[in-house]
């Protein structure tokens, strides 16, 4: 259950503001593709744009094209809801609906899905669960607010979430940004755990996280500010942090700007 | 995704210069000036509260002491003649029933239009609308009574012969002609009343739920109205409530466009759409005119009746509203 | 760790499986069934005979949403059918509800100005019968602007140091209570407030029916309003200019008047415009207080006066079509005098709002 992305003239808009300008580049399945730029250069625009969220802000477009295993993802026709259950997405900010106990928070998705069965939601819930490596920590208060963990346990409660309702690729824009360094280390480790079931991007300001988790790097910077994003260029993780092919990437990467 | 508005973020901590500019700078003569003037209105306020009770409680006592009839169950308001016999049940069946015919029709089409405003409206329309219905909500409640007399009753016939024709085996909207001035009537005009009112404070709650959990339930794959049912509507329940009850509070102590619709009399009817009735405010207004003391005093007595409903409404609100804070606090 | 749960091949899984191309109506559909929808109401409505518009387009909004809930539900299935369902309602109750309020607002101008001109504005009703044309509010607008203008004279400054009380000093029991006593009076239904003045200053102090009566009534519905909108303008003023003027030994008191009050006196505006534009239009108070008077009383402390809302009533009450007419351009003369003031306060607002961190 995970599927290739091929992005191919990509460009994104905030109403007339052009955001991203023309990214072409394809993501391998299960494995992990980590987005590194300076702050505005519209990797986490990007992102969005891979499960058709970024039309969701007011003055959001797109153009070009993005192929799931060669099917568009902006073909006449397609759904923008089957496609965001198709690709999950976890987001900067620990965000588990706050009116909803812990199984319920991982239960939304399924129920959305028309899935109503006590017994199958059990399942599907638990195993979601120990995916996020979180069952053993929850097990005991599922019927608690999702609100009542810590920042680390509720992301991970967010990733459960996202992947309950099986998903083809996961989307992650900064998901450790808001976290302390052990709960940043818990979920790099899930992160690795991960990538064997799906197609995983993540978007990190954090170099060093990039290096650890991804196998591959894709850089992105833009001109100047106001200017759109750029991607500058995408290669193993290991060629970028130790032999980029692009000097603004080596730049970047040594702490000369960004 | 919103229009300029200045509410922003909670206020700072604002007694903290109190507490430490307090008892030292009280001694000077311009702060001691200063904090009377200031602390003496706040006992002003406080005066005319406690004058507003006990006047209308003396008043009413007079009244209660010389009526003949039952005040809670009498169907007459002969409050001039000698004795003085009149009870509310009428005024108060009136009021209630009109009330909550307004909140039945009011609150879910307020709701519906805070969406739309909040959520569904193309953004070029919501900003302007939003704007719109707030002045609305300012339109004097003699207009709406005007308009309510003049152009609303006469054409409601057709639609009250619909309801008699489909809905009349109900018993409550049989219809036996004549000018369609009932308490159905009452209650459509006050929805109509309260709608923006309603309106306003839904949209800025629709407003304030957070987005991070509006985009949660879409990356799960949720359709616009699965977003709202699981992020927008939980987070906005309290606050829709209490602006219903803010409603409720207009339309219970409404006078000028129940009187200008309604043509009363002390009767309860089964069916809705039969012309009579009366509501507590639209009594003290028909009858104050041809009033004595003694009639003056039983209109005071129906009228801290009135007040009291309308405190137990207010209250509730308010308890809603605080229980909301503690909520959201402990989730922050 | 190696996941062994997840490991099992999830080919037993529950979830339906997802393709991204779903059967979806073309994007006219929503348009092309309202209209149907309208046609059909109208074509009901004509071959029914039905007098009222109103039937005529309850039977249209019906048909929208039950032809659009059919018709998704067979062609996108249940989840979409839903979604269109909950859009097709919220369009409908806003459409539903725009028309009683879009017509008040026709109706208002439409007739109104069909009555109102200079002589309207500068004469009375002294003299003119009910029945005939011709009179005006003068005298309504003469009683509206006083009766308004003592009633926020009282409670401008009372509900302004109040609102100071309860934001700069106010810590205690005493502050507790008038917040409390504050929000209870925002709840007083006019009437009630009328007849409490009736009750002490007519019926047992026996002065006479006066615009000041009005006026007092009036200020106690106004009060509330301002004490609420002043503590939050000031509650917005931030602390670090409070402390910063305290730094520089300023006594609290030229603190507030120097730095605070400046600081919020826009949203304190607006605050009070909207109140005064609220009590404008009151109508219960002065039927009971001021009583009404068809001629020209420029005296608010003696004898009887009219106002705005009370002459439409009046001439409403005398029901002929002359007496219309002119209710109806008292009507408008008030709705603009409210949308006056409220416009302007939402442009001092606009203007003056203070600089709030983004």
């Amino acid at each position: 259950m995970a599927k290739r992305i091929d992005v191919s003239g990509l460009t994104a808009f905030y109403g007339s503001h052009r955001a991203i300008d023309d990214i072409s580049m394809t993501v391998e399945p299960r494995s992990v593709t980590a987005f590194i730029g300076p702050s505005g250069c519209g990797k986490s625009t990007y992102l969005r744009t891979l499960n058709r969220m970024h039309e969701v802000t007011p003055g959001g477009r797109v153009e070009g094209k993005v192929m799931l295993d060669g099917e568009s993802l902006y073909g006449p026709g397609v759904d923008p809801v089957a496609v965001r259950r198709t690709i999950g997405m976890v987001f900067q900010r620990p965000n588990p609906f706050p009116t909803m106990s812990i199984y319920d928070n991982v239960a939304a998705g399924l129920k959305l899905n028309g899935l109503t069965k006590k017994s199958e939601l059990d399942t599907v819930v638990e195993r979601s669960l120990r995916g996020a490596n979180l069952w053993n920590e929850v097990k005991d208060r599922l019927n608690k607010p999702g609100s009542g963990l810590s920042g680390g346990q509720q992301q991970r409660l967010c990733i459960a979430r996202a992947i309950a309702v099986e998903p083809q690729v996961l989307l992650m824009d900064e998901p450790c940004s808001a976290l302390d360094p052990i709960s940043t280390l818990a979920i790099e480790d899930l992160i690795g755990e991960l990538k064997d079931q799906f197609t995983i991007v993540i978007v990190t300001h954090n170099m060093q996280q990039a290096a650890r988790v991804s196998d591959r790097t894709a850089f992105f910077n833009l001109a100047a500010i106001g200017q759109p994003g750029k991607l500058i260029e995408i290669d193993d993780t290991e060629r970028i942090f130790s032999n980029p092919s692009v000097q603004a990437t080596e730049d970047y990467i040594s702490g000369r700007f960004g | 995704m919103e229009t300029g508005s200045t509410k922003t973020t909670p206020p700072p901590g604002s007694q903290d210069p109190a507490a430490e500019g307090g008892p030292k700078s009280a001694k000077r003569p311009g702060d001691r000036i200063f904090l009377g003037l200031s602390k003496g209105s706040g006992i002003v306020l406080l005066a005319i509260m406690a004058a507003i009770a006990v006047f209308l409680t003396w008043r009413a006592v007079i009244a209660l002491g010389e009526n003949e009839g039952n005040f809670l169950t009498t169907f007459e308001w002969s409050a001039n003649s000698d004795p003085p016999v009149f009870g509310i049940a009428v005024l108060a069946f009136g009021t209630i029933v009109s009330s909550i015919i307004a909140m039945l029709l009011a609150v879910p089409v307020a709701v519906g239009i805070a969406l739309f405003i909040s959520h569904y409206a193309p953004r070029r329309l919501a900003g302007p609308l939003a704007y719109v219905i707030d002045l609305l909500a300012a339109v004097p409640s003699i207009v709406y009574g005007l308009w309510g007399a003049l152009f609303l009753v006469p054409h409601l016939a057709g639609l009250y012969e619909w309801l008699d024709d489909y809905l009349g085996w109900t018993g409550i909207f049989e219809y036996g002609g004549g000018a369609p001035r009932s308490l159905f009537t009452v209650g459509i005009l006050l929805a109509i009343m309260i709608l923006p009112i309603v309106t306003n404070v839904s949209r800025e709650v629709f407003k304030q739920a957070p987005k991070m959990h509006e985009e949660a339930a879409l990356a799960l794959g949720a359709t616009r109205w699965e977003v709202i049912r699981m992020s927008v509507l939980p987070f906005g329940r309290s606050g829709v409530i209490s602006a219903a009850m803010l409603g409720l509070g207009r339309a219970l102590g409404e006078t000028m466009a129940v009187a200008t619709v309604l043509s009363p009399s002390f009767v309860i009817h089964a069916s809705l759409l039969d012309p009579g009735g009366g509501t507590f405010a639209q009594n003290i207004a028909a009858a104050f005119k041809e009033a004595g003391d003694m009639g003056r005093n039983a209109l005071i007595a129906s009228g801290l009746v009135l007040f009291v409903i309308t405190l137990v409404v207010n209250g509730a609100a308010r308890l809603i509203i605080a229980r909301r804070k503690e909520y959201s606090g402990a989730n922050a | 760790m190696s996941n062994t749960v997840m490991d099992k091949p999830p080919v037993n899984s529950p979830l339906p499986p997802t393709t991204l191309k779903q059967p979806r109506l073309p994007r006219w559909a929503p348009v092309g069934i309202a209209l149907v929808s309208v046609g059909l109401g109208v074509g009901l409505g004509l071959v029914a005979g039905w007098e009222s518009r109103v039937q005529w387009g309850l039977i249209a909004a019906l048909l929208y949403l039950l032809i659009t809930y059919v018709l998704t539900t067979t062609i996108e299935g249940k989840r979409q059918a839903k979604d269109r369902f909950a859009t097709s309602l919220v369009w409908t109750s806003f459409l539903v509800a725009i028309v009683p309020l879009a017509s008040l607002i026709w109706e208002t101008i439409a007739r109104g100005s069909k009555v109102v001109d200079g002589y309207f504005l500068t004469h009375s009703m002294f003299g003119v019968p009910n029945m005939s044309e011709g009179g005006g509010i003068y005298h309504a607008l003469i009683g509206t602007l006083q009766q308004v203008g003592i009633a926020t004279l009282i409670s401008a400054p009372i509900g302004l140091l109040t609102a100071i009380y309860l934001v700069e000093y106010g810590t205690g029991k005493l502050a507790k209570a008038v917040t409390f006593f504050v929000d209870v009076m925002t709840g007083i239904p006019s009437i009630v407030a009328g007849l409490f003045v009736l009750s002490f200053w007519i019926i047992i102090l026996d002065f006479g029916y006066s615009g000041f009566a009005g006026a007092m009534a009036l200020s106690i519905l106004m009060m509330p309003i301002v004490v609420r909108s002043t503590e939050e303008m000031l509650k917005l003023v931030p602390n670090e200019l409070r402390e910063a003027s305290y730094a520089l030994g300023v006594p609290k008191w030229r603190t507030i008047l120097k730095v605070v009050l400046p600081t919020a006196i826009g949203g304190i505006t607006t605050g009070v415009m909207l109140a005064v534009a609220r009590i404008a239009g009151e109508t219960a108070p002065v039927m009971l207080l001021v009583f009404g008077s068809p001629s020209i009383n420029t005296n608010p402390f003696e004898g009887e006066q009219s106002s705005l809302p009370y002459y439409i009533f009046e001439q409403w009450g005398a029901g002929n079509d002359p007496s219309y007419d002119r209710a109806w351009g008292a009507a408008l003369v008030l709705i603009a005098l409210v949308m006056i003031l409220n416009l302007a306060a939402r442009g001092i607002a606009r203007w003056k709002a203070p600089k709030t961190g983004r």
